[in-house]
C-alpha cells in the first residue's frame, strides 16, 4: 500500500500547492480591503505560461535550459518525502530531515547557477542576495534539526510524529524554541515578507524574481510551480514535526488515511490564513537585517539545545 | 515529567526569550513594549508558581508584578519619551548580533553555574534559578550595550525581573521582601524620570555617552 500512498503524496503536492499560494494572496488582499483575485488563479497563470512561447537569452547555456527541471524535480522529491497524511509512505526510510535540507540545497544551488549564466546584473544581484540568506538559514535548520534529534532520538520526520503522537515529548520549552526558529527559517527559505516580498519586481528590493527574471514560458511556469511546491513543504513539515494529530500511521487503514487527508486539509488551510495575516502585519526588512533575523532563529535553536541540556541533566 | 513542572518550565523560559527580544529591539517604543510583556509573562510565573507552591501570598507577588511592572511603568516610561521628545531609533553601542551571541554565552555561563552549586535542590528550583539568573545577566547586558538612558534603565527592570523570577521560585520568600523590591523599583523608576528631565536639561539628549566627556575622559 506504501507505495499506493507515497503516489498519492506526491500527486497532492502539486495539486495542492498553487492552491496554497492562492489562498495565501487571496487572505492578503482581503486583509488590505481588495476583493483579490479567486484562490485558484495560480493554476491559471501556470497554465498561460504553459502555454507560452520560451523565449531564452541569446547567452543561454544548457544549464539555463536544464535548470527549472533540475529545481522543480529535486523540490518536488524533497515535498514528497514530508509525510503530510499518513507516514506508511515508500520513501519514508530515505526520509531524512538532513536529506530534505540537502535536497532543497541542491535545488538552490542550480536555480543560482541559472541566475548567473545569462550575466544580466539583475540574475547576479538576486543569487548573490540568496546566496547570502541560504547561508544564513541552513546553520539555523541544522541547528533545528539537532535539536529534534536530541529530543526524539532521530532526524526523519516519519519517526519524529510516532514519537510526538506516542506522548514521547510532551509540553517541552525546546520544541517551543525549535518552532519559532523553524517558522523564521521557512520565511526566509521560501522569500517571503519580511525577508523578500514575493509580488514585488522593484529591482532594489526583489531577491527570488531578479533571480529568474529571464525565464519565460515553461521554464518560468516549472520555477514558480517549484517554489510553490516549497511553500507547501514548509508548512507540511511544520504540520507534521509540530501539530502531527490526524497524520495516520502504518496499520490504520483506509479510515485513517480519509482522517489524515482531512487533517492535513485543514492544517494546510490554517498555515494559509495564518501567514497572510503574518505578511499582512509586517513591513519588508532592510536587507543588511537579514542577518539578525535569521541570526535570532539560530540563537533560538541553539538556545533549545542548551535548555534541553538543563532539563536533562535533572 | 509532570505537568507542573513542564509548565513552570515553560513560563519561565518564555520570560528567559522575552529578555533576549528585549536585546533585539531597536526602536525604543518596541523595548518598553517588550519589557511589558515580560513583566505581564513573569506575573503569569509568579501566579503558576503561587498555584503549584499553594502559597496564596505569591498571587498578590503576580498582581504586583501585573499592575506596577506591566502597565504603569511602561506606561510612565511611554510618557517620558514622548514628553522628551526621543521616540527614534535606539542608539547601540553594540551591533545587535554579538550583543545576541553574548546573550546567549551568558546563559550558558548561568547554567554551568547554577546546576554545580544547587545539587541538593528540587528540580523545579534548580531550573527556575539557572533562568532567573540568566534574565538577570541579560539584563546587565542591556544596560551595558545600551547608550541610551531609557532602554538602560529598561535594563534595570528586566534585571529585577529576574530577581523577582527566582524569589517565586524560592519557597517561602516571605511577601515583605517582595512588597519592598516592587516599591524601591517604583522609587527608583520616579528618580530615573527626574534624572533624565536633568540630563537632557544639561546635555540636549538622552545619549549617555556625553557624559563620558563630562568626567573628562575624552
Amino acid at each position: 500500500m506504501s507505495a499506493v500512498w507515497q503516489i498519492l503524496q506526491a500527486l497532492l503536492c502539486v495539486a495542492l500547492a498553487p492552491l496554497l499560494t492562492g489562498i495565501v494572496r487571496w487572505v492578503k488582499a482581503r486583509l488590505v480591503g481588495r476583493r483579490g483575485a479567486s484562490p485558484i488563479q495560480p493554476y491559471r497563470d501556470l497554465i498561460r505560461l504553459l502555454r507560452k512561447e520560451l523565449v531564452l537569452a541569446q547567452d543561454a547555456s544548457w544549464l539555463f535550459r536544464a535548470a527549472p527541471y533540475l529545481v522543480f524535480s529535486l523540490t518536488w522529491l524533497a515535498a514528497a518525502m514530508v509525510p503530510a497524511f499518513t507516514t506508511n509512505l515508500l520513501l519514508i526510510p530515505a526520509a531524512d530531515l538532513i536529506t530534505l535540507v540537502a535536497l532543497l540545497g541542491a535545488a538552490r544551488f542550480f536555480l543560482a547557477l541559472a541566475g548567473l549564466d545569462v550575466g544580466t546584473s539583475f540574475g547576479g544581484i538576486g543569487t548573490s542576495r540568496e546566496m547570502m540568506i541560504a547561508s544564513l538559514a541552513e546553520p539555523a535548520m541544522l541547528m533545528i534539526v539537532f535539536t529534534l534529534s536530541l529530543l526524539a532520538g532521530t532526524t526523519a520526520p516519519a519517526r519524529i510524529v510516532d514519537h510526538v503522537l506516542a506522548g514521547g515529548i510532551g509540553l517541552e520549552v525546546s520544541m517551543g524554541m525549535a518552532l519559532i526558529a523553524l517558522i523564521l527559517v521557512a520565511i526566509a527559505e521560501n522569500g517571503r515578507i519580511p525577508i523578500d516580498n514575493p509580488a514585488t519586481h522593484l529591482e532594489l528590493t526583489m531577491v527570488h524574481e531578479a533571480m529568474v527574471l529571464e525565464y519565460s514560458g515553461r521554464h518560468l511556469a516549472l520555477i514558480e510551480a517549484a517554489s510553490m511546491v516549497r511553500l507547501l513543504l514548509y508548512v507540511s513539515l511544520l504540520a507534521c514535526i509540530f501539530a502531527p494529530w490526524g497524520i495516520s500511521q502504518s496499520g490504520k487503514g483506509e479510515i485513517g488515511i480519509l482522517i489524515g487527508l482531512a487533517s492535513y486539509g485543514a492544517k494546510i488551510a490554517l498555515g494559509a490564513v495564518a501567514l497572510g495575516v503574518f505578511e499582512t502585519a509586517i513591513a519588508k526588512m532592510r536587507v543588511f537585517r537579514y542577518a539578525d533575523f535569521l541570526g535570532g532563529a539560530l540563537l533560538l535553536a541553539v538556545l533549545a539545545t542548551i535548555v534541553l541540556y538543563v532539563s536533562e541533566a535533572v | 515529567m509532570n505537568f507542573h513542572y513542564s509548565a513552570a518550565h515553560l513560563i519561565g523560559a518564555l520570560v528567559l526569550l522575552l529578555g533576549f527580544q528585549l536585546l533585539y529591539q531597536r526602536r525604543i517604543a518596541a523595548v518598553i513594549r517588550s519589557f511589558a510583556v515580560q513583566a505581564a509573562a513573569l506575573a503569569l510565573a509568579a501566579a503558576w508558581q503561587a498555584y503549584i507552591q499553594d502559597s496564596p501570598h505569591l498571587y498578590i507577588t503576580a498582581a504586583i508584578a501585573l499592575v506596577f511592572k506591566a502597565m504603569i511603568v511602561p506606561f510612565a516610561l511611554n510618557w517620558l519619551v514622548v514628553r522628551l521628545g526621543i521616540h527614534k531609533t535606539v542608539e547601540t553601542a553594540l551591533g545587535i548580533g554579538p550583543t545576541m551571541m553574548i546573550g546567549v554565552a551568558l546563559v550558558a555561563l548561568s547554567i554551568v553555574l547554577v546546576l554545580p552549586v544547587t545539587q541538593n535542590a528540587s528540580a523545579l528550583t534548580r531550573e527556575n534559578l539557572a533562568l532567573a539568573m540568566s534574565v538577570v545577566l541579560l539584563g546587565l547586558l542591556m544596560m551595558i550595550t545600551r547608550r541610551n538612558a531609557v532602554s538602560q534603565v529598561v535594563g534595570f527592570m528586566a534585571l529585577e525581573n529576574g530577581l523577582i523570577l527566582a524569589a517565586v521560585g524560592v519557597k517561602g520568600m516571605p511577601l515583605v521582601v517582595e512588597m519592598s523590591i516592587a516599591f524601591s523599583v517604583l522609587v527608583a523608576m520616579i528618580l530615573f524620570g527626574i534624572f533624565f528631565y536633568r540630563i537632557r536639561e544639561r546635555f540636549d539628549s538622552l545619549d549617555l555617552h556625553y557624559l563620558e566627556s563630562f568626567r573628562g575622559e575624552r
